[in-house]
């Protein structure tokens, strides 16, 4: 039996007249991967904050480990957020961000952040000032995954990162996963190269929740089909369509459910491709331009 | 990875193509979860989900505290299963294909032949 680490019921953030995070409804279970998914403004940082005891929510329940976070020295103990743009005292080397990580981490690692900075091949004896935005990002990935966090936030955490430090990131968040359950909440922008290692997909669009749903149940359960716009609108007549594009006689349209052995039959006897949707294209359909055209379409004939 | 079906079903897959190969015999030791997870960097419970699902087929077994096992049996019955899926997913497509461009059943036959000597 899993157990329940995040309960959030109504949660609220209003700034002024902007409604940030609207009502939310949502539970993270223990030792689980979630991926925090969405556009720019969304309200992902948000959220994470009033996760994490930094921001007040203004309306709505919210249990971190069975408490309201802020002000909860045992319930903040037990978590780790990497914000985007981390800063530190300008005088700082990051050297010393190793050193006093483990006055607020008790399951910091050290021999484990000593791996990693020499995987990030980072400086540790330059000022912060000093380092490149890569590598400002490294030392935050570092503190990320050597804290050991029970709920831990990664929010953006690679900015400036190349690939190849972003893959030492994945395989090592990965490894040290397996050995150290925990749970992990990813937020990006790169959907498709975190989409595998993601258990549960949280998507998130103005302020509301848009998609609470396994990443398993979610792979493939869209597809594109295109080809002549007859034989297109015909196959997908009963479907629930989530994007559509043309071009004169042609036309390309993404629908949501599985296609069975029959139905891939039928389309290849109908002359149209089909095209597995990736997540991330998932995500641009559904918090994107297109879909809010359509749903408008249909709200305006219903 | 492909992407049009789940991960778990792949991995699935992957391991049942290593016992019909032959690469993997009955008997014989499958990778751990977290090692399919690490090597193929998905996420531990996808890769569980894989295995689990040729433990519930009778593929593989476990051996408590030592690790998954192929079964005795196991080859005869996945090509069985293959054999049985081998028409609706690489026969259909090839007729409907062959009677889009109106080769019939004979010109298709003498294709098969020729391939497979050339092959």
């Amino acid at each position: 039996m899993t157990r329940t680490v995040v309960r959030a019921t109504g949660l609220t953030k209003r700034y002024g007249s902007f409604t940030a995070v609207d009502a939310v409804d949502f539970t993270l279970e223990e030792n689980r991967i979630y991926g925090l998914l969405g556009r720019n403004g969304a309200g992902k940082t948000t959220v994470m904050q009033m996760l994490t005891g930094q921001i007040f929510p203004n309306d709505g329940q919210l249990e971190v480990f069975g408490r309201t976070p802020a002000e909860h020295a045992d319930v903040l103990r037990r978590l780790c957020f990497i914000a985007e743009s981390q800063r530190y005292p300008d005088a700082f080397h990051a050297s010393h961000v190793l050193k006093a990580a483990p006055w607020f981490f008790e399951n910091w690692d050290a021999e484990f952040a000593k791996r990693l900075v020499d995987d990030f091949r980072l400086p540790l004896n330059r000022p912060i000032k000093k380092l490149s935005r890569g590598q400002l990002s490294a030392v935050g990935v570092i503190v990320g995954l050597a804290s050991r966090a029970p709920l831990t936030f990664f929010d953006e955490p690679y900015l400036g990162l190349d690939a190849v430090a972003r893959h030492i990131f994945y395989d090592r968040l990965l490894t040290d996963y397996a050995a150290h359950p925990r749970t992990i909440v990813l937020s990006t922008h790169l959907i498709d190269e975190v989409a595998n290692l993601l258990e549960h997909l949280l998507i998130i669009d103005q302020g509301r929740i848009l998609l609470d749903r396994d990443a398993e149940e979610v792979r493939g359960s869209a597809t594109t089909v295109a080809g002549g716009r007859a034989a297109v609108e015909s196959f997908v007549a009963d479907r629930a369509v989530i994007g559509r594009e043309g071009i004169g006689g042609l036309a390309s349209v993404t629908i949501d459910g599985r296609l069975d052995q029959a139905d891939r039959v039928r389309a290849a006897e109908l002359g149209l491709e089909l095209a597995p949707v990736s997540l991330q294209q998932l995500i641009v359909h559904m918090t994107g331009t297109d879909l809010r055209a359509d749903s408008i379409e249909q709200e305006v004939a219903a | 990875m492909d992407e049009s079906r789940p991960i778990f079903i792949q991995i699935a897959e992957q391991v049942e193509n290593d016992i019909i190969e032959g690469s993997l015999s009955e008997g014989g030791q499958i990778p751990s979860t977290n090692e399919f997870a690490t090597f193929l960097r998905v996420n531990p419970a996808t890769a569980l989900k894989g295995v689990n699902r040729l433990v519930d087929d009778g593929i593989v077994e476990k051996r408590r505290g030592i690790g998954m096992f192929v079964t005795q049996g196991a080859r005869a019955r996945l090509i069985e299963r293959r054999k049985a899926d081998f028409a609706a997913e690489y026969l259909r497509p090839l007729i409907i294909e062959a009677e889009k461009l109106g080769i019939d059943i004979e010109e298709l036959a003498g294709l098969l032949r020729a391939e497979r000597i050339t092959s």
